[in-house]
């Protein structure tokens, strides 16, 4: 295997790991204000994500910095011509991010209010950017002459499909939320979380297959002459999230959890998968493909790069699962009212 | 090119944004991991207090540095593309291993800092700060070795219509990010310091929390003469660096068009005029500037005129001169305040040393005012030079006008533009509120004041936390 191909397949574990970590940050932001009943719970749900998700974050940058150092014509292509998408992305991820520390030192109602809307809306509207995102990146975009990607932002970017790849997203990621929730807390929230996965789990099945059989039926794209590799991971994708129907019923929450992890690591998959050789499709002739080799950096780099992964992240995932066994211990209501007497 | 400038200011508002807190969280990091070693090995009460107090500060501050840290990340490739494409075999290597290296290590130990006090021994939770201390300095490092290329690129080879990087040696080994990694952590050290050293002075005149604004003070004072003394020297090595790799800048830097005379005088004033290239009314220092340059008193420098001579030999026409009145105010107003930091920080320390301090009550005003002026010293030292580098965006290789992204319009750009200053805004008054409300109430009640408010389940709860 090629060096570029390694760093193909490492962006792709990078994203894998943002969604599948991420992905249950933004859904417990967003049950911030379709769970909670009162300010404890609100405190007992964030507190939840409270240690890890500003590391979770720096998944996403790292896969930003990987793809900037790996493939610098794909950088520079989806970035630039993605511009107005990612302003948005920005912009949420910054009030989201701002809000855990910001919200806790106002003294007035409107104050904690104002902070709790701008932690669920970061919450939400990410997931959404990134369905976007990745949908119309395999659907093909107006990749040109020079690499330019002159993409518009009504037609290109969003469209019927890329909003139900969003759609998809946010109910996954809600989903994915629910179940950490039932991991890390007990009692009566832990019951009503179960309650609204039930909900939200035939929700995001039905959104699943829709969005399947969209792409199966298409021709355009990464399915351009069919793509069955994409296939396949796409199916294997609705059967983990089936798989976790029986556990959400037995109240299994770990097993769930990993069912709806298992979705989203295959989701996030099947984009990778279905470029595979290339890492940008052209909507307007093939011949603009931009090849996985073609958008890589020089081997030397490519080597240095390869040597400081393979060093580093072992480490970083020791002390990232070092975190969670520090504060594997749920977190109950009563322990926060008793804090507060 | 509108699209150009436009795409010049955005990158320029939010660094210099970023680059507000930046500093702060860098020196505080170091300085709160001093005062917690000394609660774990003095065991006294007190240098427990500051640590959570302090801290408050540095939570605030450093949720600010991490959602402006992410717009730059993104920022080249949105912005910048053809930059992006050229430089990237070289330039995004740093940053990568930045977030593996350095982004992974400070959000995870921040993580077990903030809610660890009850789950982890004392040594661990006292490893978990300097770690975070550890990772801002180890960031600083990797994204200095990127912008160090710009400034004075090493270790690559131009093939495939790109610089390709083929010795990661030379890049590290960069003369110039080994004299602006000391200056830059010890402008953010100087930044930390003088923040402490202003909010406790404050304390001093009001006479409140007068235990925790003494200790404080003391650990202070210290760090921020030692840091001030040190950015002197490595601003000094700046300027020796600047003087044979990056001439244009250092002649900017003195308003000096036509060569020097041997030996050559440091402009301390002049009115520039760039119409006809030359600098009058100047007051001059003689001999400074051959010292500046090459540590002895004698040698010459060679004028702007000169260099765009040459540098037109070289690239072909074009205007290679820098905007000279923004890089020769913005030199003397940092090489300034650096002088005021060291005075201030002597000063300060003669009066501790005479336990006189509480009552120079003009000079605890003065303290208080301080805080502000390591950030006016940042601020214009990246201006200096970055705008010092121009017209190009990779020094000799590669111009900034031609580095934009051609596929964005300025009609995009100008809406990030707006959308950015205004949360950046935002942002920014908020911190200042919070901030002074924070000074203002203190470290009352040290049981409740508890940083790990911020985690309201062992502790006192955020209800009883910052109001
Ligand atoms: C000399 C130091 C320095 C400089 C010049 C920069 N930064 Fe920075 N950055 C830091 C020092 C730092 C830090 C100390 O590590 C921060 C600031 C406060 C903080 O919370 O971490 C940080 C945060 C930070 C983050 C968020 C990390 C996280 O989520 O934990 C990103 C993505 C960047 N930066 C990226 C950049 C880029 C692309 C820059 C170049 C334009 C840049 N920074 C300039
Ligand atoms: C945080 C501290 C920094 C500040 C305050 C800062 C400031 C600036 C300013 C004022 C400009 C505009 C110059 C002009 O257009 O005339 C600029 C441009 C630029 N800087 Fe920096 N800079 C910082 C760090 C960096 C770093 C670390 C890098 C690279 C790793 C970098 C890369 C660039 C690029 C790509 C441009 C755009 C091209 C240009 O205008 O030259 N900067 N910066
Ligand atoms: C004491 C006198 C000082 C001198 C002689 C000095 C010298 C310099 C020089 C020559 C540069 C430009 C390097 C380049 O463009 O390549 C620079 C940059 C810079 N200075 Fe200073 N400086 C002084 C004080 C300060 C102070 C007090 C601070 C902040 C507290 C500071 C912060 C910075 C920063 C952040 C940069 C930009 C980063 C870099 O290029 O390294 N400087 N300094």
């Amino acid at each position: 295997m090629a060096l570029s191909e390694l760093w193909f397949i490492l962006v792709g574990v990078l994203f894998i790991g943002f969604f599948f970590l991420e992905g249950f940050d933004f859904g417990v932001g967003m049950s911030t204000q379709f769970l909670a009943k009162d300010e404890t719970e609100r405190r007992v749900l964030i507190r939840t994500i409270g240690p890890v998700w500003d590391a979770n974050e720096v998944w996403l940058i790292t896969a930003g910095g990987a793809m900037f150092a790996a493939f610098p014509h794909w950088y520079a292509s989806v970035f630039s011509g993605y511009y107005m998408a990612f302003v948005l992305l920005l912009l949420a991820l910054i009030v989201r991010g701002v809000s855990f520390e910001f919200r806790e030192k106002g003294d007035t109602q409107k104050w904690r209010y104002t902070w709790d809307w701008a932690l669920f809306t970061g919450s939400i509207l990410p997931p959404f950017l990134f369905g976007v995102f990745f949908t119309s990146l395999v659907q093909g975009l107006p990749l040109g002459e020079g690499m330019h990607v002159n993409a518009n932002f009504f037609g290109d970017i969003v469209n019927v499909t890329s909003v139900i790849g969003g759609i998809l997203f946010v109910l996954l990621s809600y989903l994915h939320g629910l179940f950490f929730i039932g991991l890390k807390t007990e009692d009566d929230i832990r019951a009503r979380a179960f309650g609204q996965a039930k909900k939200t789990f035939i929700a995001t099945l039905v959104v699943l297959i829709a969005y399947a059989a969209m792409f199966l039926t298409s021709d355009s794209g990464i399915m351009a002459g069919g793509n069955a590799p994409f296939t396949y991971v796409i199916i294997a994708a609705i059967v983990t999230l089936l798989l976790a129907f029986p556990f959400m019923m037995k109240q299994r929450e770990g097993w769930a959890f990993i069912m709806t992890g298992l979705t989203f690591i295959l989701i996030t998959a099947s984009y990778f998968v279905g470029l595979f050789p290339n890492v940008l499709v052209s909507s307007i002739d093939p011949i603009y493909n931009l090849s996985i080799h073609d958008a890589a950096s020089g081997d030397y780099s490519l080597k240095l790069m390869t040597y400081v992964a393979a060093t580093m992240v072992p480490i970083v995932l020791a002390y990232t699962a070092w975190t969670y066994y520090i504060f594997r211990q749920r977190i109950t209501r009563k322990k926060v009212e008793q804090a507060e007497h | 090119m509108e699209e150009v400038m436009l795409a010049r200011i955005q990158f320029a508002s939010t660094t210099l944004f970023h680059f507000i807190f930046v500093p702060l969280s860098i020196g505080l990091a170091f300085i709160i991991a001093i005062m917690q070693t000394m609660y774990v090995v003095k065991k006294k009460d007190i240098y427990l207090k500051m640590t959570k107090f302090w801290m408050i500060f540095f939570l605030i501050n450093f949720a600010v540095g991490v959602v402006t840290g992410i717009i730059q990340e993104f920022q080249f490739g949105m912005n910048w593309s053809e930059y992006s494409r050229f430089v990237g075999d070289i330039f995004g290597a740093p940053l990568a291993i930045e977030a593996l290296l350095a982004f992974f290590l400070e959000s995870t130990f921040i993580g077990i800092w903030i809610f660890g006090w009850n789950k982890v021994s004392k040594r661990v939770h006292l490893f978990s700060i300097w770690m975070v201390s550890f990772g801002t300095a180890l960031s600083a490092f990797w994204i200095l070795a990127a912008n160090s290329f710009m400034q004075n690129p090493v270790g690559y080879v131009l093939q495939n219509g790109r610089a390709e990087m083929n010795d990661i040696a030379a890049i590290l080994l960069n003369e110039k990010l080994w004299v602006a990694f000391p200056h830059t952590i010890f402008a953010s050290f100087a930044t930390g310091a003088f923040f402490i050293a202003g909010v406790s002075a404050w304390y001093m005149m009001k006479g409140r929390h007068q235990e925790l604004a003494r200790h404080s003070m003391n650990i202070s004072l210290v760090i921020g003469m030692i840091a001030a003394l040190a950015i002197a020297l490595t601003g000094h090595s700046q300027a020796q660096y600047l003087m044979h790799a990056q001439p244009m800048k250092m002649a900017a830097a003195e308003g000096l068009w036509e060569d020097s005379g041997d030996p050559a005088a440091w402009t301390l004033y002049a009115s520039i005029d760039t119409e006809n290239k030359e600098s009058t009314n100047r007051i001059d220092i003689p001999y400074l500037l051959s010292y500046l340059a090459y540590n002895k008193f004698t040698g010459k420098v060679e004028g702007m005129n000169t260099l765009q001579d040459k540098m037109v030999q070289q690239h072909g026409e074009g205007n290679y001169i820098p905007p000279v009145k923004t890089v020769f105010w913005s030199f003397r107003i940092m090489a300034g305040t650096g002088g005021v930091l060291i005075l201030v920080a002597a000063l300060g320390l003669w009066y501790n040393f005479r336990e006189t301090l509480a009552q120079k009550t003009w000079f605890l005003k003065l303290l208080v005012i301080s805080i502000f002026i390591p950030y006016i010293s940042n601020s214009f030292g990246w201006i200096m030079s970055e705008i010092g580098r121009q017209p190009w965006v990779v020094n000799g290789l590669m111009e900034t006008a031609t580095a934009v992204s051609p596929n964005v319009s300025a009609g995009q750009i100008l809406f990030s533009l707006i959308a950015f200053s205004t949360i950046y805004t935002i942002l920014g008054i908020v911190m200042v509120v919070l901030f002074v409300k924070v000074i203002k109430r203190g470290p009352e009640k040290p049981k409740e004041v508890d940083v790990s408010a911020t985690d309201p389940f062992e502790t006192g709860g955020a209800e009883h936390g910052i109001k």
